[in-house]
């Protein structure tokens, strides 16, 4: 009996490869949440006044609002007082240098193949490293100071960049939005903050690997991109967390600010821990992610894959004020085992002109259950707005579940929406095929849904296409058969 | 080489094949005729292994292997081709990705080396020009809108490739205009050597005035009703299968 246990947790173990611990002496404020919880936060960063401030009118905000349950989702009640909203390795001083970082942290990102270190960085790819409430380090600062963009973790922008922090924080996502942003608001530890000048094209692809570690914690992320009128910045995110039984909290927000004719594209590869086989343990990641085209011709583009997560509540969107502004969202979301996903986007049209994109593919296996939530909603002034949605659904198995939900608000009449929807089932065929050709049907199936998602992986930077690729394969072990 | 005693296959409990027997040697090319719903396709799925076609009597002996005991991709590597009648489509897989994954699974399989992209590209585009298709092919998705002639000349790129001991052509030849079907019938005959065998499954005299079988067989009602030469598939296209039934009545 125990030897099956055994078995099978070494089976799980490999299908999630990024469900190690590391052990180190972590500094973490009491649990709880609450105004002093609060005012502890913001003394360990050694925040100004304005900062506390601001976290504080959100947690009174916060306390007037409910958690949402309009999602698809069946979401057990979360104790929020018995969360550590701030943990983070202990160190003497601040690391000045990568050099000075506790060894154990960077084999920690070693590990999860994100290595920091000189020799081994991934080339063209400057890394911002979160573990749990602190940035760890950011990679390549000196030569993106050379071409006058700013990338650092975002309590250094606090310290260092105030007037841009203090400018643009919360302008895409008001703490008052909702309740997951209103909480990250408050309790938000670290995260990344990138600032593009006028005219400049970012010289690497920047991104920032998210690593919650300890336990009991909650991980409340904060990200704030600036591009100046005319530059241009690729920006992608990864994220693991260690296998536990115990569901963790991640709650963060994104806000993208692209001003006459900038280009962001932003894209997440999530592998938060799902979860076991039966549903135990994972993490809920609730996440606000917004970006505003604030100026004519400005361009935002979304790509996600979501493979993680015991549950996924996430709708990255996009604000089309400035005319001629585009956006695109590109999702693959998957759901193995138990894993509830309810995610999609929002394409705000208030500009004339403007134009938004939206694939989404949503792939269920396992008793899993996967939505589609988007909104396109056309304003008065958008004259001649477009959008084009193509919604595509697969099961695999017959236990699981996949949902549409397309929301259209059209008040213009020059506006042009179209919808396509499609679900289907990996067909008996189509895998019988591949298993006459000599592929076992682990192969077949990764082969099919690989085909299924090429529409949004060809959007992806090439390095990180592999990996989601890889990892769509690892998250569907077990799917079949 | 393959070799098919009192075979007996269902599906959802319905008899389809009743006692089916065949032996076909090593470089043999057999055809198998037979009115439509007589069984044909459902013989090509049995032996490539679709599930839902259950062997409930009978044996297939494959290279000396028990096919009944193996996974259509062990089938596949041990050397079984299936051409489809209707080859599948696989949005979003590129088609020479596909057919170079199925290669080295193969030869992984049989503990063999992969072969490289360069020597699996010079083979391929050897074979799509002898059939005429355009390199454009390998570009697309696995059959997607392809043409119902380019799917089953596919195939035959793909038996081409994967260089099987036996293939079983199912209906091949149908849908096929006259210039596609001397190319596929060509296609065929390059492969042909003294170890390779085939078993054609079709309807027209057509293409075996080009493949020269070295058996014919009619299959009724779920058996090998006649077997013979060349001149059977003949008076089958002259006559009819109506001389079956005088026979049986």
């Amino acid at each position: 009996m125990n030897q099956t246990v055994e078995h099978v947790e070494n089976v799980i173990a490999q299908r999630y490869k990024a469900g190690f611990y590391t052990d180190i002496d972590a500094d973490r404020v009491p649990a709880g949440l609450n105004e002093e919880i609060i005012a502890m936060i913001s003394a360990k960063k050694d925040e100004p006044t304005w900062m506390l401030e601001w976290r504080l009118k959100a947690f009174q905000h916060w306390k007037t609002m409910r958690e949402p349950n309009w999602a698809h989702l069946k979401i057990p009640p979360i104790d929020l007082q018995k969360i550590h909203y701030y943990a983070a390795p202990k160190q003497e001083n601040r690391p000045k240098s990568l050099d000075e970082v506790d060894p154990k942290l960077l084999e920690t990102f070693d590990k999860l193949g994100v290595p920091l270190h000189e020799r081994a960085r991934l080339a063209g790819v400057a890394v911002d490293a979160v573990f749990d409430s602190v940035s760890v380090g950011t990679t390549f600062q000196k030569e993106l100071k050379e071409a006058g963009v700013i990338f650092c973790s975002f309590s250094e922008a606090v310290q260092d960049h105030p007037d841009l922090v203090q400018e643009y924080l919360g302008s895409v996502v008001p703490y008052r939005d909702n309740y997951f942003a209103a909480l990250n608001s408050a309790v938000f530890t670290d995260g990344s903050f990138v600032y593009i000048p006028k005219g400049t094209r970012c010289p690497m692809e920047l991104s920032t690997y998210f690593r919650i570690n300890a336990r009991d914690t909650g991980q409340f992320e904060r990200t704030l991109i600036i591009a100046e009128p005319g530059s241009e910045v690729s920006y992608l995110e990864g994220c693991t967390a260690p296998m536990r039984d115990e569901n963790q909290l991640h709650a963060a927000v994104v806000e993208l600010v692209a001003r006459n004719k900038a280009k962001i594209k932003y894209s997440t590869v999530q592998n938060w821990y799902p979860g076991d086989e039966n549903g135990k343990g994972g993490i809920y990641n609730f996440v606000t992610k917004r970006g505003d085209c604030r100026e004519d011709d400005a361009r935002i583009s979304w790509t996600q894959v979501e493979t993680g997560s015991a549950i996924t509540w996430k709708y990255p969107s996009c604000i089309l004020r400035g005319d001629r502004s585009a956006g695109e969202f590109y999702s693959v979301a998957l759901t193995h085992n138990h894993q509830q996903a309810d995610t999609g986007t929002k394409m705000i049209h208030l500009g004339r002109d403007t134009t938004s994109k939206i694939i989404s593919k949503g792939i269920s296996a396992g008793k899993s259950n996967n939505s589609y939530r988007g909104l396109v909603r056309i304003a008065k002034k958008a004259t001649n707005a477009r959008n084009y949605t193509q919604c595509d659904s697969l099961l695999i198995g017959k236990t699981c579940g996949a949902h549409t939900f397309p929301y259209i608000e059209s008040a213009n009449p020059t506006a042009k929406v179209e919808h396509e929807a499609t679900t289907s089932r990996i067909g008996e065929d189509q895998l019988f095929y591949c298993r006459a050709r000599g592929l076992d049907e682990e192969n077949a199936v990764a082969m099919i849904v690989d085909g299924f998602c090429k529409e949004v992986f060809k959007e992806l930077p090439m390095e990180f296409a592999v990996e989601a690729k890889a990892l769509l394969e690892i998250s569907l072990e077990g799917a079949v058969g | 080489m393959l070799s098919i005693n009192n075979l007996h296959v269902s599906i959802d409990n319905k008899q389809i094949l009743k006692g089916l027997d065949l032996e076909v040697g090593p470089g043999e090319l057999h055809a198998v005729m037979g009115p439509n719903g007589s069984g044909k396709s459902t013989l090509g799925y049995a032996l490539a292994g679709r599930e839902g076609y259950d062997i409930t009597e009978g044996s297939v002996t494959f290279d000396g292997n028990d096919l009944s005991e193996m996974e259509p991709e062990e089938r596949a590597a041990a050397g079984l081709f299936l051409a489809f009648q209707y080859p599948v489509e696989i949005p979003g897989v590129n088609n020479a990705y596909f057919l170079r994954s199925a290669l080295n699974a193969q030869r992984r399989a049989r503990g063999e080396e992969e072969q490289d992209s360069m020597g699996f590209l010079k083979e391929v585009r050897a074979s799509l020009k002898a059939l005429k298709m355009d390199e454009s092919l390998l570009k697309r998705a696995v059959n997607e809108g392809f043409s119902g002639g380019e799917k089953k000349r596919n195939e035959i790129v793909q038996m081409a490739v994967l260089k099987p001991k036996v293939a079983i052509l199912d209906e091949t030849d149908s849908g096929l205009d006259i210039d596609a079907l001397k190319l596929v019938a060509e296609g065929i005959n390059r492969l042909r050597d003294d170890a390779r065998s085939f078993v054609v499954i079709t309807h027209y005299q057509r293409l075996l005035d080009y493949l020269k079988p070295d058996q014919v067989h009619v299959l009724s009602k779920g058996r090998i009703v006649e077997s013979g030469g060349e001149e059977l598939s003949r008076r089958l296209e002259d006559e009819g299968y109506a001389f079956l039934e005088a026979a049986e009545a």
